[in-house]
């Protein structure tokens, strides 16, 4: 596979490391320390790091360019042929305006 | 009497004769033979055996799908099993064996198996040897095995070297037949960046085997012109002997090309090279294969495919038989009459399946019996083919039967994305359909244009089609295409020629219509595994093994699905094809590894005091892979254990020097880094002040303990975190993680410096005095440099250096950094220095013995399946804040205080010797699952308490210190009573490190 | 029909015209007790199970394409039970026992080949590692045995000992490991519950999930609604596509995991070997080929085939280890969908609605477990309790904290 890097172009994708779905960028938030052990707490990470949609198509994904220039890049790629359909960096997309296109 | 079968013409150097071996036999050929052509020319027509049957085999084809002549090429560890007579280049002294065989290749004693084939039908071993149970481990299955595979492995290292390479292209042409040749050209006026793929050593494909004309030339003339012309374009690369065995993702194609394969052994340079190539576009021309027709025993050597047995006349001046009969469902079988009536070969019978007229010009076959609406029935020849029987019941003589069923489009690498072929019924094949890998189209006769004419013009419009849509690429160069004719080509679809009634009966039992020839299956297998429910293809292919084989069925699989589809009474394209997969010829795995391999198959990494070890006696150990120092031997030690006691005693005693370069070195930097770093690390890490140390746990996201190591607050929003080895990269992975994915406002920025800096640890009591020798200008008291300060310093006289108050080992100690390039300088200068205080160099061993003493956790208690509080650190993990992995830290399972934890043990007996691996069961219990209790993780001798120790787990273990339980050990039949206690065994109160 | 060497024998000389359909292929039944989605090995083991321990016949098995064309039909065929979690281990070595009778209990010989397989370790820590593991073979019965470098050299003397980037320090050696004919694994099951009343219904996909009162009824398909009160999901590689019907993300990501075989060759590799500093392991076939693989690709992907740099990857492990297979020439090389869950071990348990159980997330090691899976799913679906051994595989343990990661890699799919 070929990813193409929004700052260094196609890149070969065995200079990359796969981390997994993109909606690992919407970490839930903690603003009351109390609440760290709470169900309403532990419900919300147990979903994000371990539910997956996992889709068979469209699946936004990160990547990390570990043997390029550090960048993690969010993949957005078709789950069964492979074909990458767009790629930014993530720290771009991070934060409220991923979560909103991503669930 | 040598080359009794050649014949005039040809593309051969007959002025370069080469000898060779087959089967021990001195033979020659000539420059430009294959193998195959050389062996043909010496009448030698048995090569080979069947896989199952072990039935006597010639030479079917003459390329790279040939199911029969598999052979042993080279001797020694250089010898190649498998090899494919047919695509073997002869060579001076090339050295040939048959294999499969017991005895010699005419008296193989495994031919038995034929006789018992009646038995050794599709799938009759998921039927029997089930009884006695026993014996299929012990007696089948050994006869199974004794009697499987085909050629052997030397079972020596491969000697030869293998280098692979990357290539750009904007087009990649596959096949340097006439429309790829026609496709090179086109591409080639544009000025575009094309790469021509061969895998025969000469291009031109068909063009070599027929007697065409192109542009009005001999078309193996115009072959070699327009290849030479391609060779001279600064933009057009061409590669021969170079087989594209795989499409993947984007435009990446595997390809192998054989460098030195075609002259023997050579050292010096690399055998085979493998490509990876990216093209932008590609055209697919990779041409067609011959099938052959089922009829009963239509195995026997000396029946081959048509257009080979053409190609032999035609291109290498060998007539394959001395008489020759020619069997056809097509045009072409009158062409292969015609070539060899040419080159004075006499013709016995040209055998029409269809009910048609000769097709063309008959004058020169007067003498051959020609059949309309024919068929072969039976043949005869037990090692060569002698007769071919008529369904009429006249038997005609012939040494050789050339077959033509029609020809299959090459759509192998189409189909590599999962595209799937379609079918196409007016040349009863299959033609590349369905998705095809991006960016490629397909030409000529791979695209079931199967005359020259349309070839040579379908390449060219091919490559222009796939320019067209290139930016900064015109058009206008390319020329027009190359001129042909468009021979006659018509095809009626005729598989196999119908049974005689008797087949089922046992008289019937042995005769076989063969479709997969090297794997010995019949159309009576395809009709039993449909009569057996087993009728989806993939079904037929994995009950029968049809088109498993060496050639993957290139000759077998439409035949076979023909035979499918009349025995289950549906359509081929109904049936669909079983999905092909990479690689379209067999890779050599050396070629795949390329040098990677052996001691070369990581990079390995040097600390920078090696030099210096090396002089000093050290043994070495991989960690990860780094090379560290394992012990430093002295004379007189005579084993290792020895030497790890000196060394701790003396670092305990005096002061020690250690190597810690590859633990990994993290550089932290920008106003929010304190933020930071209580986001990523579960204590906190904002408080810590300028020139203060502390040390950190690290938890995974899911609550489990990641990676420890301390953190140095170096200077105003600049801190340095190390990690442990073996973490260096996913931590640092981990933290641009969280930067840039989780928190990308904060102004935090990250460099790994792991190996910018060489780091040592120097311990022991006299540490402070050595330290103090080396250090330009700091205070290192207790009092000014305290337990867990930091300081960026000089040493060595104005040397950029930094130093920590940290301590591993649990003595007063420090570690001492300085740019890389200075650590071999910096640790001839500490042992120098440190000489008179009794310094000492130490290894990993006494590192871990040390650790261990001091309850320390490396690898083998942070498993990734421990907590913070399994380890002892549950309080370091903040309730104040969120960070990493917190909050799933809380789950019950995690927070369960049945756990085991983390504790010493000490053998009851001090003599014993524990060992780790070892698990914990309660005395009295039995030993087994429900009664495990946890497991010893770590074990050393501990000089400084003159005893075997250990650390380990075991379920609410902080409770249970003075408890004795067993560290049973079945594995190693052992098992001791050891007593649960502190790990901290040495100086537990932390006074040595702080002093 | 019985299978066995007189019946060969007697076809043999009749023309093979009296061999029968291994399985029938039956209309689907408007209603039935259970119907299992998938016709892989798991599902069809679990079928045989309900049938032969559970008495409950009444069974459909609904396969979308032909029967065992998922991973059943495409792994490197190995089984062994050499675990270290006391939530794994017995379970393996139940499946093991499992295959040990396997032809007796089917009458289909799927060449259960206990030919031993053996872990290499380069490093101390990786020995102690195996120490450990080893031992929690020995407390689950499944035997073991550690070696030291002069052992594996006596039972693998090819290996590459003297140049090896990472030397050889040892090994464990589990003997009644080995591998199975893979495709005869389904076959066999499939002619077994069939010879009981089992429905196994070929080209039949699910499309839809129905519910009424919470509670599962049935399923529509290509071939029409089918009913039944439970309906057990064994679909691996689309675990998380058909529990979509249901609205159910799951803890799993579907990975490529590509294998390879060689050309057929003389007999050379005796058992299946595994390197401990590389991603690689082999054995070889009955047939002679070479049958080896390594690492998952990496990525999610559903397309059943893999990219170069894992192949060369696998190459160049398998190189550095067994220096004399270079010649060897790779023949195939295919991919197929591992459904990875976040600790790398799988799931057996009811799901949040009734009447609907799920069985997946075998990650690449779902071949081995394929009788105890079966095993296992059968009686939970029979008697709506865990078997004993499969208590650990619940669908909830990352939300209570029980993970059951053998190899401590944490919710990273792609490092199990």
């Amino acid at each position: 596979m070929q990813i193409p890097h929004p700052l260094l172009g196609l890149r070969d994708a065995s200079e990359f490391v796969y981390l997994g779905d993109a909606s690992l960028l919407n970490r839930p938030s903690v603003d009351d320390p109390a609440e760290l052990g709470s169900d309403a707490t532990l419900d919300a990470f147990h979903e994000y790091l371990h539910l997956r949609h996992n889709p068979a198509g469209v699946h936004k994904e990160l990547w990390f360019h570990e043997q390029g220039d550090r960048s993690w890049l969010v993949v957005t790629r078709d789950t069964t042929t492979h074909e990458i359909l767009d790629c930014a960096l993530a720290r771009d997309v991070a934060g409220a305006s991923f979560g909103a296109e991503s669930t | 009497m040598s080359n009794v079968n050649r014949v005039a013409g040809g593309q051969i150097e007959r002025s370069r004769k080469l000898s060779f071996s087959f089967d021990g036999k001195r033979l020659t050929g000539y420059s430009g033979d294959t193998l195959a052509s050389a062996l043909l020319a010496n009448g030698e027509v048995l090569v080979g055996r069947s896989f199952k049957y072990h039935r006597p085999r010639g030479i079917v084809s003459a390329g790279v799908e040939e199911p029969n002549a598999l052979v042993e090429i080279g001797t020694g560890p250089r010898r190649d099993p498998n090899v494919r007579a047919t695509v073997q280049e002869l060579h001076e002294g090339l050295v040939a064996t048959s294999q499969n065989r017991r005895g010699s290749l005419r008296h193989d004693l495994m031919a038995i198996n034929d006789l018992a084939s009646p038995l050794l039908a599709a799938g009759f071993y998921y039927k029997t040897f089930m009884w006695p149970k026993a014996f299929w481990e012990k007696v089948y299955e050994p006869a199974i095995r004794h009697s499987a595979g085909l050629g052997r492995l030397s079972m020596e290292p491969d000697p030869d070297s293998y280098d692979k390479g990357f290539l750009f292209a904007d087009l990649l042409i596959i096949g340097a037949g006439p429309a790829g040749l026609a496709a090179a050209l086109a591409a080639g006026r544009t000025g575009a960046r094309v790469i021509l793929c061969e895998e025969d050593f000469k291009t031109g494909g068909r063009l070599n085997a027929e007697r065409y004309s192109v542009d009005d030339a001999d078309a193996a003339h115009w072959a070699a012109t327009t290849t030479e012309s391609l060779r001279n374009m600064s933009n057009v690369r061409v590669m021969t002997r170079t087989s594209v065995y795989g499409a993947y993702d984007h435009g990446v194609y595997g390809a192998l090309e054989r460098v030195t394969d075609h002259v023997g052994a050579v050292t010096g340079c690399a055998r085979q090279v493998l490509w990876r190539i990216r093209a932008t576009r590609c055209v697919l021309s990779a041409g067609a294969t011959e099938r052959p027709i089922a009829f009963t025993n239509n195995d026997r050597p000396g029946i081959m495919l048509a257009g080979a047995v053409r190609t032999y006349v035609n291109r290498f001046g060998v007539a394959p038989g001395k008489r020759v009969a020619v069997f056809t469902n097509n045009d072409d079988g009158w062409r292969t009459a015609r070539d060899l009536a040419a080159a004075s070969i006499e013709i016995t019978a040209v055998i029409d399946a269809r009910d048609v007229p000769p097709p063309g010009d008959i004058s020169a076959l007067q003498g051959a019996r020609l059949v309309r609406a024919g068929a072969v029935v039976d043949t005869h020849g037990r090692h060569a083919l002698k007769n071919i029987q008529l369904a009429n019941g006249d038997t005609i003589p012939a040494d050789c039967l050339a077959v033509s069923g029609g020809w299959n489009p090459n759509v192998h690498l189409s189909c590599h994305q999962r595209g799937r072929p379609t079918w196409r019924e007016d040349i009863a094949s299959f033609v590349p359909g369905g998705v095809l890998p991006t960016g490629m189209s397909v030409a000529g006769a791979a695209n079931g244009e199967l005359t020259l004419g349309t070839a040579l013009r379908n390449g060219h419009n091919a490559a222009l089609a796939a320019l067209e849509t290139l930016p900064s690429i015109s058009l206008d160069a390319a020329g027009a295409p190359p001129s042909a004719e468009d021979e006659s080509g018509f095809v009626e679809a005729y598989w196999r020629v119908p049974e005689k009634s008797s087949a089922f009966r046992l008289s019937g039992a042995w005769k076989r219509q063969w479709v997969d020839y090297q794997n010995d299956v019949t159309v009576k297998d395809i009709k039993l595994s449909v009569q057996e429910g087993f009728s989806a293809v993939e079904h037929v292919k994995r009950y029968t093994t049809l088109g498993m084989a060496t050639d993957q069925g290139k000759t077998s699989n439409v035949l076979g699905l023909a035979v499918l589809a009349d025995a289950s009474g549906r359509s081929i394209p109904e049936i669909g094809t079983t999905i092909f997969r990479p690689p379209w010829t067999p890779v050599p795995i050396a070629a795949l590894a390329g040098a990677s391999r052996g001691a070369h198959f990581r990079p390995t990494r040097l600390t920078p005091s090696h030099t210096w070890a090396t002089e000093n006696g050290a043994t070495f150990v991989e960690v990860g892979n780094w090379l560290r120092a394992q012990w430093f031997s002295q004379p007189g030690e005579t084993t290792w254990r020895q030497t790890v006691d000196r060394e701790v005693t003396q670092t305990r005693t005096a002061v020690g020097v250690c190597d810690v370069t590859t633990l990994g070195k993290i550089d932290i930097q920008g106003t929010d880094s304190g933020v930071f770093l209580d986001r990523v690390y579960a204590n906190t890490f904002s408080t810590l002040a300028v020139g203060k140390v502390r040390y950190g746990i690290m938890l995974r996201e899911d609550g489990f303990a990641m990676d420890d190591g301390t953190t140095a607050h170096i200077a105003q929003d600049h801190y340095i975190m190390t990690t442990t080895t073996a973490n260096a990269v996913p931590v640092f992975r981990h933290l641009e993680f969280c930067r840039q994915c989780l928190w990308p406002e904060l102004d935090v920025h990250l460099v790994s410096t792991t190996e910018a800096w060489a780091q040592y640890a120097i311990a022991g009591p006299r540490s402070r005095e050595l330290v103090a020798r080396i250090v330009d200008d700091l205070d290192v008291s207790n009092e000014a440099f305290p337990f867990m300060g930091c300081a960026e310093t000089t040493v060595c006289c104005g040397l950029t250096a930094r130093l920590f108050r940290i301590s591993f080992s649990g003595e007063l100690a420090y570690e001492l950094a300085v740019p890389t390039r200075y650590g071999d300088s910096l640790m001839r200068r500490l042992m120098s220095e440190g000489k008179s205080l009794g310094v000492v160099p130490y290894g990993t061993e006494a590192l871990g013995v040390m650790r261990i003493e001091k309850g320390h956790c490396t690898g083998n208690e942070l498993t990734g399946q421990t907590t913070a509080a399994d380890i002892g650190l549950g309080r370091m993990v903040s309730q104040k804040k969120d960070s990493i992995g917190n909050a799933l830290s809380q789950r019950p399972g995690l927070k369960d205080p049945d756990r085991p934890q983390l504790v010493g043990f000490k053998p009851v007996d001090r003599n014993a010797q524990l060992r780790a691996g070892a698990h914990f069961i309660e005395k009295g219990a039995a030993v087994v699952t429900a009664n495990d209790q946890g497991w010893m993780s770590s074990v050393a001798y501990s000089p400084s308490l003159g005893h075997s120790i250990g650390l380990g787990f075991i379920r609410r273990g902080q409770e249970r210190i003075g408890e004795r339980v067993r560290a049973c050990d079945p594995l190693r039949g052992e098992e001791h009573d050891v007593e649960i206690c502190s790990a901290h065994f040495v100086d537990p109160d932390g006074e040595r490190l702080r002093a | 029909m019985r299978y066995s060497a007189w019946q060969v024998i007697k076809q043999g000389l009749n023309g093979h015209s009296g061999w029968q359909a291994a399985f029938r292929d039956p209309e689907p039944k408007t209603d039935y007790d259970v119907i299992i989605v998938g016709g892989g090995g798991h599902g069809l083991a679990t079928a045989w199970y309900l049938a032969s321990v559970h008495g409950i016949t009444k069974t459909a098995v609904l396969e979308k394409g032909w029967l065992g064309s998922g991973n059943i039909g495409r792994n490197t065929t190995i089984i062994r039970s050499n675990y270290l979690l006391p939530d794994n281990e017995p379970f393996y070595e139940l499946s093991l026992q499992l295959w040990e009778g396997l032809e007796q209990d089917i009458n289909y010989n799927a060449m259960v080949s206990q030919r031993g397989i053996l872990n290499l370790a380069h490093s101390d820590a990786q020995v102690d590692a195996y120490a450990r593991r080893g031992n929690a073979m020995h407390l689950a019965g499944a035997g073991g045995q550690l070696l030291d470098t002069a052992g594996v050299r006596k039972r693998v003397p090819f290996l590459n000992f003297d140049d090896a980037r990472f030397p050889i320090k040892g090994g464990l050696w589990q003997e009644r490991a080995g591998t199975v004919r893979h495709d005869a694994v389904a076959w066999g099951y499939a002619r077994a519950a069939d010879s009981r009343g089992v429905d196994v219904i070929q080209n039949c996909e699910v499309t839809g999930i129905r519910r009424e009162g919470g509670r599962v009824v049935g399923v529509d398909t290509s071939r029409g609604q089918i009913n039944a009160p439970k309906i057990a999901i064994c679909v691996a590689g689309n675990s998380s596509r058909v529990m979509s019907m249901v609205d159910q993300r799951l803890p799993i990501e579907s990975h490529v995991l590509q294998a390879f075989v060689s050309e057929g060759l003389k007999p050379t590799i005796p058992g299946v070997v595994t390197y401990g500093a590389g991603h690689f392991y082999i054995s070889q076939s009955d047939k002679g080929g070479l049958v080896y693989g390594g690492d998952i690709d990496g990525y999610n992907s559903y397309a059943q085939r893999g990219n170069l740099p894992t192949v060369e990857d696998v190459a160049e492990g398998g190189l550095s280890l067994m220096p004399m297979i270079g010649r060897a020439k790779m023949l195939r090389s295919w991919g197929g969908i591992m459904d990875m869950s976040m600790d790398g071990s799988p799931f057996i348990d009811k799901t949040d609605i009734p009447g609907l159980y799920f069985n997946g997330g075998w990650c690449y090691g779902g071949f081995k477990a394929t009788p105890g899976s079966g095993y296992c799913y059968a009686h939970l679906i029979a008697t709506d309790t865990p078997h004993t051994v499969a208590t650990g595989y619940r669908l909830n343990r990352f939300r209570t904290g029980h993970p059951v990661d053998e190899r401590g890699a944490g919710a990273q799919p792609n490092l199990h």
